[in-house]
């Protein structure tokens, strides 16, 4: 099947590439522009691995299809870091050891920034509910909670 | 004389390591958080092909006839690979510390002994392009009867699942049927108990689910040379396996890893290395053998079924004088590791507690199901929920405390174990004080003033008579020979010392190290001239009441007895695959 031209901003840059029709945004994202932030864990939307942020929204990249992001703006956990400065959910991962093998952990920031970007101050309930598309095997999502805690309660990320 | 500037990296020299109890970052973390450390499936390689595998539908069948002819000219596929396409189409993992008979191929060739078992390989361009091919494949099955369960797998007349073990069960040393274990007289003190509780365990497989599926990439390296991406848990297991199974030197082979995305024991079985490299190989690009997620679930190998029997006899004061334990390990239709496990369960076994008469008898068999092989504590955490559900029913019998029964019942420094080795470092009677403190159950002083470290030994430290009776004999039926039942006497053992022992079945037949005893089967009268120590004339043991252990002071009054442990076992190992060690 003939390839379709896609045109988009990655993590603030500009993207352009041939995709088949059917090809998903983490193919795209993993194979053709060598961005391995999101991961591939299931390929059919229960992982979380593969979550970004499109035009600021919580998104599965394995769910949705690369022709559909002509235009829009794609972040991943590559995008979070300021240069060499963490960004203070990250700095707060690394704190509270909210991660153990990293696999799910790029799924599980991004997750965290949709959610303090969208509620600066959330209860612990609304924490969980925020990272309850993400699936960690490792830590038991007790340090991941804190580290979210942690990252709002110090009142560096700012609502988008 | 060359001399080196020692201020120079001076920093990286600090020999001072001494950072128990204060925090320090985690050196992976960094990469974690940024989404930089480098899973094997982040890698860019130009080229790159995508590998899929025809599975087996079913879970026992023969193979008639194998056609890829439409499958190789389909859009995007570079090469179709059959079983005659692997160099050593045959092996085991645990070969390479020469452990067990090779008994997996890489690809199946005659026949397939579970569902998922993969029998085609298929490299195309896209990974889309090669599930559209693997479509195409035609195999022609006959079904045959299949086995799924353990007990049903070694009854007699039951469908052979794997030809290297045709009694499907997997042989020690080419010579035991299973593992074994045999402390004192279990028969005679189960008929002078007061009580006999007798149960069944069972335990399904456990998938491990890591959310990193298993997988590789292989390229083409300069000099002539593969580098490998790799998930491994293992990364020079998994080297040494492909190596074998290639017919490589392994200096051919660059394995990179160590970042794995969780393994929980489901990465050290090499199920993708071979194949990406031989991939590699036959196209010249790189490629990449990745499983789906149904894959992974479903034929990723799981932590094994295991069914376990416990009989224990115990008197009315609380006292387990019996226990007895045979354990069944499902490998499903390949060894992998499981007789390492079933090893580890024997060695494991009556578990943490001082019980005079044990008889254990664990048993791997091969069943139509996915083959099994590591997580977490395998060969252990089975059958140590079903002892402590079992002691929790034995305490119940005998009307008891369940926390008070365990420590009545729990070994101490000094205590003989069932493998003749002494008890040190013991600490369950403290460990069950403080889950009680914990919980605010209520313990009784007596059982307070209870200690590890006293009223061990003694009576406690002794070997007992130890019976063989024909279940006991080691060896397959037709091999075994002599009088049906056995004594030894008390603190014999049953290997033999050979002054230059030789590692079973090692290439070179080179003597190993002594104190490696060899494994032989058993011998009625011991050889003459042994060095170790010379065995006592049998005397018959007098008729006495049931064996019993000695029961823990209480509270404990005098010191424990300095018992020197019987010399004659302080060279035999019960560790280690080779069911022996040196220390």
């Amino acid at each position: 099947m003939a390839k379709v031209p896609v045109q988009f901003r990655l993590n603030g840059s500009d993207r352009a590439a041939f995709v088949a029709p059917a090809d998903n945004l983490l193919t795209l994202l993993r194979r053709g522009l060598n961005e391995f932030g999101p991961k591939y864990g299931c390929g059919q939307g229960t992982c979380g691995t593969c979550t970004v942020l499109i035009d600021g929204e919580l998104q599965l990249s394995c769910l949705t299809l690369a022709a559909t992001c002509e235009g829009r703006h794609v972040e991943t956990v590559s995008g979070m870091a300021n240069g060499p400065t963490l960004h203070p959910i990250q700095q707060a991962f690394m704190e509270h050891f909210a991660a153990q093998c990293g696999f799910c952990t790029p799924g599980m920031l991004t997750a965290a920034r949709a959610l303090l970007e969208a509620n600066p101050t959330p209860s612990r309930e609304e924490v969980i509910d925020g990272i309850s598309g993400n699936i960690c095997r490792c830590t038991g999502y007790e340090a991941i909670i804190e580290a979210i805690l942690a990252a709002a309660r110090s009142g560096q990320v700012r609502r988008a | 004389m060359l001399e080196f500037r020692k201020d120079l990296f001076a920093a990286e020299r600090d020999d001072n390591l001494n950072v128990v109890g204060k925090g320090a970052q985690r050196q992976d973390m960094p990469g974690h958080v940024t989404g930089r450390s480098p899973f094997f499936d982040d890698h860019a390689f130009e080229g790159l092909l995508h590998l899929k595998v025809v599975r087996s539908p079913h879970h026992h069948a023969r193979i008639r006839h194998i056609d890829t002819s439409a499958a190789e000219r389909a859009p995007g596929v570079k090469r179709v690979l059959r079983g005659a396409d692997v160099p050593v189409n045959k092996n085991t993992l645990l070969s390479l510390i020469n452990f067990g008979k090779d008994d997996e191929p890489t690809l199946a060739v005659s026949k397939v002994s579970y569902k998922g078992e993969p029998v085609v390989a298929i490299i195309a361009e896209t990974e889309h392009q090669a599930l559209a091919a693997r479509a195409l494949v035609r195999v022609d099955y006959e079904v045959i009867p299949h086995v799924f369960d353990v007990e049903e797998a070694l009854k007699p007349g039951a469908p052979v699942v794997n030809e290297t073990y045709p009694n499907n069960y997997f042989d020690y040393h080419d010579r035991y049927d299973h593992s074994k274990l045999r402390f004192g007289d279990v028969e005679r003190a189960f008929a002078g108990a007061d009580f006999i509780v007798d149960d069944r365990y069972q335990m399904s497989p456990i998938e491990h689910a890591p959310t990193e599926t298993n997988g590789s990439i292989a390229a083409p390296e300069q000099n002539d040379r593969f580098v490998v991406h790799s998930c491994a848990q293992g990364l020079f297991f998994s080297l040494g396996t492909a190596a074998k199974i290639l017919n490589l030197e392994s200096n051919r082979l660059h394995f990179v890893g160590g970042t794995v995305g969780g393994g929980f024991g489901g990465k050290v079985d090499s199920l993708t290395e071979p194949l990406s490299i031989l991939g590699a190989m036959m196209t010249g690009q790189p490629v990449r053998y990745v499983l789906d997620r149904e894959e992974e679930m479903l034929y990723g190998s799981p932590r094994g079924a295991e069914r376990i029997y416990i009989k224990d006899g115990i008197m009315r004061d609380g006292r387990i004088v019996a226990r007895r334990i045979r354990s069944y390990f499902d490998a499903g239709a390949y060894t992998r590791l499981s007789s390492y496990a079933a090893i580890k369960c024997t060695a494991h076994l009556p578990g943490p507690y001082t019980i005079p008469n044990v008889s254990a008898d664990i048993y791997v068999a091969y069943t139509n199901r996915c083959p099994s092989t590591a997580m977490r504590g395998f060969g252990i955490t089975a059958v140590d929920f079903a002892l402590e559900v079992h002691m929790d029913k034995g305490a119940e019998a005998c009307g008891m405390d369940p926390m008070e029964f365990r420590i009545l019942n729990a070994y101490r420094d000094g205590d003989m174990k069932a493998h003749r080795r002494v008890a040190k470092n013991t600490a369950l009677i403290e460990c069950v004080q403080v889950v009680a403190d914990k919980t605010g159950w209520p313990l009784s002083d007596q059982a307070r003033r209870q200690s590890s470290l006293t009223g061990g030994g003694g009576a406690r430290a002794d070997i007992p008579a130890t019976v063989l009776d024909d279940n006991g004999r080691i060896g397959r039926p037709e091999t075994r020979t002599g009088p049906v039942t056995e004594t030894l006497p008390a603190g014999t053992m049953r290997i033999p010392m050979t002054k230059q022992p030789i590692m079973e079945g090692s290439a070179e037949a080179r003597p190993t190290p002594p104190a490696v005893p060899q494994y032989e089967p058993y011998r009625p009268t011991p050889p003459a001239n042994q060095p170790a120590y010379q065995p006592q004339p049998y005397q018959p043991t007098p008729t006495a009441p049931p064996p019993t252990q000695a029961a823990p002071p209480s509270p404990p009054s005098a010191p424990p007895p300095a018992s020197a442990p019987p010399t004659q076992h302080g060279a035999v190992r019960f560790s280690s695959v080779f069911g022996t060690r040196r220390r």
